[in-house]
């Protein structure tokens, strides 16, 4: 790590500030629906909390799944399934769906590991697109008319989460946990290994570490946390669609991350963010929206690669004097 | 006759008609594989390419009164022209970055030229009449074969023959494969390879745009045309293997045969067999059937 | 006598007093209506601007405003996305103060909104798709199916064609709840008229290639090939049926064809087909006024979906008006006990189950010779009176019909 003159630097106490308000912002917001609607704040955390685990492989494992809408979109027809058809209750729905998706997703490791790069991007593409028709093929998903209405269920059998204030505080509640347990992961040993790994796998493996079960557990983690935000977007919505399982959501959490920054552990929320409120906020513009996504998705990798967050840290951290470029090793895990 | 409980005709009907699309398959892998082998870049944009072919087709004959043939060689260069500004202006840029840069970029131009054309052309699509001399059909004894779609077979087996000559016989196919093993030794032979770069894109995607302008009559010329086509091709050329042009064009042939088979025993997988297929391969024959395993 | 004077008036009065209150009644101040329709998809020039542009028309032939409150129109892109659609809705009805949501093109779609509707009492309007659930297991006081249904297609075109003596079918099925509850209807109708199923062959959504299902179908031997799908799957299906010689043999059957198919396939393409549609835009002086307005607006011809925005937005405009108040339970009221005469339909009536039951026709595409312009593609053949056009109410699965 380089040095950095400290008034320019974000001190911790700064960041905790940030998230402190952050929070407080969030858990005043269901108050005033006639400033955001609640709905859409729970779907923007859905995405985020997405992205944010898809960037476990993609930052911080240096592995390009193409295949994780399998895990968002196979998470929310199992909970669905669960809620609808077997009558659980919320959680247990919610916990079956990551659990499906964390299995699937160590299924989808095993397999795609054996390759790198490109291939391995392609390797998971394939497999999620049999998921897909899996789903697409099943009686009980509905196929291209989506699997509604799924009841939202009671929280442990008592509270009715129909409320949508409620609601708000349980995917508010989750989608920290999950983010949290980004962070841990990011910034524990295992997330170093992890990045002994991107950085230079045959050092990694002469030092003694079992690469391919560190690579597949990322895999896990990672699909069972993108199964946790789509369960939670099934319960929101009351609806679970193949939109959510097609490729093109695969493509668009990759969109979210590079503009978010994906040497950043928080970046890929920011991208979440944005694009929501893009989609959200310009939809009356029809095609005009996939034209201004696509001119985004070509500026992020012509001009801003280091993603909305990573610029913004290295304005904080350049040097006035010797503006250092930011080498690979550099950009780990920074907020 | 029956086959599995399926008549030997319709059998046959079926495996007829997936060659045909497998010669789209081939024509577009193609392209595909020599811009791998060459510049690195996965190039996902190869179906809106496609898709642009079409359209320039269809544009130049309501505009300017352009028929089928003269649009067969104008919508290809124009196409190649596109290509060649793309590269010249974004692609180059990236390089030297991890090729899934590459991916991202062109996955962004998918978006910006599919939403074009949404936006001015509409999405419902635009009819394109078969050319007045390819019209009719053939009686092959177990189908009528459109004679189009006879043509189409024909034309594609030309094209990836003539691909294949061009980059194994010639002068400049001898630079191409220099400069795909060893860029910098071929620069330094004086061998102008960013040029060598720039048209080998355009070629790439001036194949993709001459698949677009043959789909045309075939299918409806509209903006999504290329867009589910894109990962198909894409599994074909992984499955030949990455870069490998010959494999790449005999697994698009064969993977057309392959999905006309499904569609016959199980119609609703006949899209998806595709990617069964690949990761059979890649987990089998991890460098594809006909690429060499890299370093 | 003069005490009962005053007491009159002072009645009298009161009831002036209690209806001007009512005239208060709107809520938000605002009668907004959401037009929720493909803007950018297969089906955008079905629905898309047209739509929009045929409620704003009504909002503007309206006056502009009801009980003295502005009406405002609005317009989201549903993608054909159910998810995208359902959320919009939930959205509209939740924060945008929508209080009645049209068009609704897509069958998944129209299904997902007709539930938050449900949940939400709130009013949709359903003009762009056919599925049956919208007045069967999904109906509730607050859904109206207006323009056309699977069974009325089927009943039209599925019957007509039957009785010409197409007996043995074969369906080139677009594979969602659209295509699959639309040939359900035709199999009964077929069965029931001493005819058989050969077997189906079902694409996915925006399918570009035929070739394959054409040879199926023709592998069946069937008489006729039930075409169940609709925009540009139907032209690609009906053009590979053309190229591959399977009209030579057996005869082809459109379940729905729009206006914009016909123009899209060209009459050479598409003469001789019979399809069934609600509405033509030259069936009389009305709907030819309609229709020239139209266009000078949108630049093409209105179709009968769009045709349907405008009538069913004007029916509910005039239910708020008669209700004095946007209130959805008081609305819904008037909505079922108002007969609508318009451009649209004479006598058309709401059901309990949400069914706007009205006549049907059937059309043939004209030759080449027949038309004698751009848009001059039908010529009627028989109209399907009201009462056998749609399901029977003692078939509805709804449970507001009472048994």
């Amino acid at each position: 790590m380089l040095s950095f003159p400290v008034s320019l630097r974000v001190s911790p106490a700064m960041k905790r500030g940030f998230f402190l308000v952050l929070l407080a912002l969030l858990l005043a917001a269901p108050f005033f629906p006639q400033i955001i609607y609640p709905i859409f704040l729970m779907k923007m955390m859905c995405f985020a909390l997405f992205a944010c685990a898809f960037n476990l492989l993609l930052g911080h494992a240096g592995i390009v799944s193409f295949g994780h809408a399998a895990f968002f979109g196979g998470s929310a027809y199992i909970t669905g399934y669960a809620l609808r058809d077997l009558g659980w209750s919320t959680e247990l729905a919610i916990l079956a769906g990551v659990l499906f998706t964390t299995i699937l997703g160590a299924a989808f490791g095993v397999l795609a590991i054996r390759r790198q790069g490109i291939y391995l991007a392609m390797i998971t593409l394939a497999l999620a697109q049999m998921v897909y028709f899996t789903f697409l093929q099943s009686s009980f998903t509905g196929a291209e008319d989506g699997m509604q209405p799924i009841p939202r269920g009671h929280l442990f059998g008592l509270v009715d989460l129909s409320d949508d204030s409620r609601l708000y505080f349980l995917v508010l509640a989750c989608v920290i946990g999950g983010l949290w347990l980004v962070n841990r992961i990011v910034n524990s040993p295992f997330g170093e290994v992890l990045r002994a790994i991107r950085e230079h796998e045959p050092r990694a493996r002469s030092m003694g570490y079992a690469v391919d079960r560190y690579k597949i557990i990322a895999f896990a983690l990672s699909a069972g946390l993108s199964g946790l935000a789509g369960s939670l977007k099934c319960v929101v919505f009351r609806l679970a669609a193949l939109t959510d399982v097609h490729w093109h959501m695969s493509g668009d959490v990759i969109l979210m991350t590079l503009l978010g920054g994906m040497n950043s552990v928080f970046g890929p929320a920011i991208g979440a963010v944005l694009i929501s409120l893009l989609r959200h906020y310009f939809d009356a513009l029809g095609a005009w929206v996939t034209v201004v996504i696509g001119i985004i998705f070509i500026l992020c990798v012509l001009v801003f690669r280091r993603g909305v967050l990573g610029e913004i840290n290295h304005l904080l951290s350049r040097r006035p004097a010797t503006a250092v470029r930011p080498s690979k090793e550099e950009q780990n895990a920074q907020i | 006759m029956d086959i599995f409980g399926i008549p030997h005709q319709a059998l046959m009907g079926q495996i007829m008609l997936g060659l045909v699309n497998g010669a789209f398959y081939a024509v577009l892998s193609l392209g595909l594989a020599i811009i791998f082998g060459l510049l690195r870049i996965v190039n996902f944009a190869h179906g809106a390419f496609f898709m642009l072919g079409a359209f320039v087709a269809f544009l130049v004959g309501r505009y300017f009164g352009i028929g089928y043939w003269p649009a067969m060689i104008i919508a290809p260069l124009v196409v190649g022209v596109a290509g060649i500004l793309f590269e010249r202006f974004a692609l180059r840029r990236i390089y030297k970055l991890d090729p899934l840069y590459g991916l991202f970029l062109t996955f962004g131009l998918v978006l910006v030229l599919e939403g074009g054309f949404r936006v001015f052309m509409g999405s419902s699509g635009n009819p394109f009449p078969t050319p007045a001399s390819m019209r009719g059909v053939v009686d092959l004894g177990f189908m009528m074969l459109p004679i189009y779609r006879g043509f189409v077979i024909l034309m594609a087996v030309i094209v990836c023959a003539g691909t294949w000559i061009v980059i194994e016989k010639t002068r400049m196919g001898a630079y191409l494969r220099a400069a795909t093993e060893r860029p910098e030794l071929t620069q330094a032979f004086g061998i102008n390879v960013p040029i060598l770069l720039t048209l080998t894109y355009g070629a790439g995607v001036a194949l993709a745009g001459f698949a677009g302008v043959l789909a045309a009559p075939i299918q409806h010329v509209n903006p999504s045309m290329g867009s589910d086509l894109v990962i198909i091709v894409f599994a074909i050329v992984v499955i030949g293997g990455l870069g490998s042009v010959l494999g790449s064009a005999v697994t698009g042939l064969g993977l057309g045969v392959i999905e006309g088979l499904a569609k016959v025993y199980y119609s609703e997988a006949s899209t998806t067999v595709v990617f069964l297929v690949m990761a059979l391969v890649l987990l089998l024959r991890p460098a594809g059937l006909f690429g060499r395993e890299e370093s | 006598m003069k005490n009962s004077l005053r007491l009159a008036v002072t009645a009298a009065s009161i009831l002036a007093f209690g209806a001007t209150g009512a005239t208060a009644q709107v809520s938000d101040d605002v009668v907004r209506i959401g037009v929720l329709a493909d803007m950018s998809g297969i089906y955008s020039d079905l629905s898309g601007k047209g739509a929009v542009e045929a409620v704003k028309m009504a909002a503007e032939d309206f006056g502009g405003t009801v009980l003295g409150k502005k009406i405002d129109v609005v317009f989201a892109d549903h993608l054909n996305k159910p998810d995208v659609g359902a959320a919009k809705a939930r959205e509209w009805f939740d924060t945008g103060s929508v209080d009645m949501i049209n068009d609704l093109a897509n069958s998944g779609v129209a299904r997902a909104v007709a539930a938050v509707a449900k949940e939400k009492k709130r009013h949709i309007i359903v003009n762009g798709a056919s599925n049956m659930g919208i007045t069967n297991e999904l109906c509730s006081p607050y859904a109206i199916h207006y323009a056309y249904d699977a069974y009325s297609l089927a009943h039209g075109t599925g019957k007509a064609v039957v009785e010409q003596g197409g007996k043995t079918w074969f369906f080139l099925t677009v594979d969602f709840a659209f295509g699959i509850g639309l040939e359900e209807q035709v199999s009964k109708v077929v069965r029931a008229n001493g005819g058989r199923v050969a077997g189906a062959a079902r694409h996915p959504l925006a399918t570009t290639d035929f070739s394959s299902y054409v040879l199926q179908a023709q592998a069946s031997k069937a008489e006729i090939i039930g075409v169940a799908s609709t925009g540009a799957d139907a032209v690609n299906a009906i053009r590979a049926a053309a190229e591959f010689g399977a009209t030579k043999n057996q005869k082809l059957a459109a379940l729905l064809l729009w206006i914009e198919d016909v123009h899209a396939l060209g009459l050479p393409a598409a003469q001789g087909l019979l399809l069934t549609n609600a509405w033509y835009w030259d069936m009389n002086d009305d709907t030819r006024a309609f229709a020239k307005r139209f266009n000078e607006r949108v630049g093409k011809m209105p179709n009968m979906a769009q045709a349907a925005d405008y009538s069913s937005t004007m029916m509910y405009l005039n239910a708020v008006k008669a209700a004095g108040t946007d209130e959805p339970d008081a609305v819904s009221k008037k909505m079922r006990e108002m007969k609508v005469s318009d451009m649209f339909t004479k006598n058309g009536t709401v059901r309990v189950d949400g069914r706007f039951v009205h006549d049907m026709y059937l059309w043939q595409v004209k030759t080449p010779a027949e038309s004698k312009g751009p848009w001059d593609y039908l010529k009627q053949v028989s109209t399907i009176p009201a009462e056998q056009a749609f399901q029977p109410l003692s078939d509805s699965k709804c449970d507001l019909v009472k048994k």
